[in-house]
């Protein structure tokens, strides 16, 4: 059975950026997976160019064995896309955007008015179907766009950042439906900067960071994969460098550490990898304590996806994306994302 | 436009339509017009809404007729031929005018749709094809169009201008179809191309004004320097403008009338009418490639 959606080796440059450098992965049918990267690492024009908005510059892309370059009209019949930014036209009603949509997509008109029916009910809107959707809360614009991706039962549902903005309850309510849509069969792409998002959602997960996938596999592979356990430790809230290196030469002899990575976003605090032992802590607190460095906080945890993105960009996704914050032309990319 | 405007044509299947593959063509026909009328129906939806701008579209024009009226009041009476008063003689202007000054703007609410976005939901949908979008801009701009026409020639018979018989009047509907559906075409294309709105309102706002005085809208033919004589009967408004007023001004008329005494020839009232049809395949042609700017 082909993969559902099938990307190799995708290129995608718009002017002097490269957007995508290197992006392959493959989902099969069923699955939820997850695109997990910082604002700015080709998440969004991965997406783009899986669903038509954007010609690729190399790379091959599939939908259900379906070339997308070849033959765009049959892959926008399979996918459903739900844009980051929800784009509705105000002055419609719910239900009349949705009729539009069905039209877009051919239903039969029987047929369209018995599946607005139904997503207006599955995604609980009946009650603001005919208010204009310029009164609707955040949510409910995230719930009706869900709905009109949804409305022509497609195999493959594609959502970027299905859930930036939104409160913890619509978020809540979001992730449950993706999970029911999934056990029905539906194949899900969602990228997220939200490592949890992706934690608790995704079947099986790539890192992405500068247009290229750095990691791909399950969420739980990729902890694994990396092993140990990750201790945090904060000499101050913002320790020197030279401090910061002290205690890096002096944690790297102890002999269940693994490796220690100096993180200059977070005051220059301490990340190590140790092999999981109960005195870890302590043996830590006590070789810092005796070489007359201070203590902050120190915290141990399982591994999770940050540490993943961690060991392999040196960076946290936070601190990614607050570097790239910076650094962005959110101007430029608008234009961007209107070519 | 209340009610239910999606087609349940027989040719229209009823299978689900996630096992559709790919669109077959026996279907084209049938799911281009479905979703034109969709497309077409949101835009009324909106003027419905929204209906300012259909009640200054209207009232604008009359303004034109009254203000222009006065201001060539004193101008003798034979400066326009055939010992004509100016509200006889600017209606066809007025009306081609107007017309096309809606058509212009007709790829702006495709911009905004582009730029918030909403663009992209057709983009993605499987389109029989992209034209639906022009069609559906196309109607209900001609309907506009029609609309303001009407009270144009209504408003002109008040000020002396006479009233087409029902033929005239038809033949008007077609010339604004023409000239309509070549201009809107013009503007989506450009609503595609071009950067953002301000860039489309600019070139708006050269081509607006600049084309209108470049033709024979407010004064004749006669009334010009020999260069712009040239330029007025090269622009496709005077093609529009000046078989409207034929028929206003000569109660018979055919398509060998000469509506237009170009210094590099004669046009005839058909001629007119093939200079608008060329113009129309020109402009669908010329912009089928900005449609496909993405992907076909």
């Amino acid at each position: 059975m082909a993969p559902a959606v099938f990307i190799q080796k995708l290129q995608k440059r718009y002017g002097a950026v490269a957007a995508v450098k290197d992006v392959s992965f493959a989902i099969e049918p069923g699955e939820i997976f997850g695109l997990l990267g910082p604002n700015g690492s080709g998440k969004t024009t991965t997406i783009r160019c899986l669903c038509t908005l954007a010609k690729p510059d190399a790379g091959q892309l599939e939908v259900m064995g379906i070339s997308v370059v070849e033959k765009p009209r049959a892959v926008r019949q399979k996918l459903g896309y739900v844009a980051q930014e929800v784009a509705i036209d105000k002055i419609l009603t719910g239900r009349e955007l949705l009729e539009l949509q069905a039209a877009l997509y051919h239903l039969p008109s029987s047929l369209a008015k018995q599946r607005v029916d139904l997503m207006l009910s599955v995604l609980g809107l009946e009650e603001y179907a005919d208010k204009k959707t310029g009164t609707y809360s955040g949510g409910l614009r995230k719930r009706l766009d869900l709905a009109a991706g949804l409305l022509h039962q497609p195999e493959v549902l594609v959502l970027d950042e299905p859930t930036v903005g939104l409160d913890i309850e619509s978020r809540v309510i979001v992730w449950d439906f993706l999970r029911q849509l999934r056990e029905q069969g539906t194949t899900i792409l969602l990228s997220s900067h939200y490592l949890e998002e992706v934690d608790a959602l995704a079947d099986r997960v790539a890192i992405i960071d500068k247009g290229v996938v750095i990691a791909a596999g399950t969420p739980s592979e990729l902890k694994d994969r990396l092993g140990g356990d990750r201790i945090t430790l904060r000499l101050r809230e913002f320790a020197p460098v030279e401090e910061a290196q002290k205690a890096k030469d002096l944690l790297s002899s102890l002999p269940f550490v693994e490796e220690v990575i100096i993180n200059p976003a977070q005051g220059n605090s301490l990340n190590l990898v140790v092999k999981p032992q109960s005195d870890a802590l302590t043996s830590i607190q006590q070789s810092i304590q005796a070489a007359g460095l201070p203590t902050f906080g120190i915290a141990q945890a399982r591994p999770s996806l940050d540490d993943v993105y961690l060991a392999a960009t040196g960076q946290t996704l936070m601190d990614a994306e607050l570097a790239a914050a910076g650094s962005r032309d959110l101007k430029a990319e608008k234009k961007q994302s209107m070519k | 436009m209340s009610g239910t405007v999606t087609t349940s044509k027989s040719d229209i299947n009823l299978r689900s339509p996630s096992a559709d593959s790919t669109g077959n063509d026996s279907n084209f026909t049938g799911e281009f017009i479905q979703e034109t009328l969709a497309l077409t129906k949101r835009l009324f939806i909106q003027l419905q809404r929204r209906p300012s701008t259909l009640i200054a579209g209207v009232l604008q024009p009359l303004m034109w007729l009254v203000l222009f009226g006065a201001l060539f009041q004193n101008a003798p009476k034979d400066l326009f031929g055939n010992n004509l008063n100016y509200g006889q003689f600017l209606g066809a202007g007025v009306i081609v005018f107007t017309a096309f000054a809606g058509a212009l703007n007709a790829g702006l609410p495709v911009m905004f749709d582009r730029e918030f976005g909403f663009l992209n939901r057709l983009l993605v949908a499987p389109l029989a094809s992209r034209f639906s979008i022009v069609a559906a801009s196309a109607i209900y701009i001609i309907v506009q169009s029609l609309i303001q026409t009407a009270a144009i020639v209504i408003a002109s018979a008040f000020l002396g201008a006479g009233f087409p018989d029902f033929m005239g009047l038809m033949t008007i509907a077609a010339i604004v179809f023409l000239l309509v559906l070549g201009v809107t075409a013009l503007s989506l294309g450009l609503a595609f191309a071009l950067p953002g709105h301000i860039e489309l309102i600019a070139v708006i706002f050269v081509t607006n004004l600049p084309l209108l005085f470049a033709s024979t809208a407010l004064v004749p033919l006669s009334f010009m320097p020999k260069w712009l004589q040239i330029v007025a009967t090269l622009n496709p408004l005077s093609y529009a403008i000046e078989p409207i007023r034929y028929l206003y001004l000569h109660s018979h008329w055919t398509l060998g009338s000469v509506v237009m005494q170009a210094p590099w020839g004669i046009i005839t009232f058909g001629g007119a009418l093939l200079v608008l049809l060329a113009f129309d395949a020109v402009v669908l042609v010329a912009i089928q490639p900005l449609l496909r700017r993405r992907f076909a």
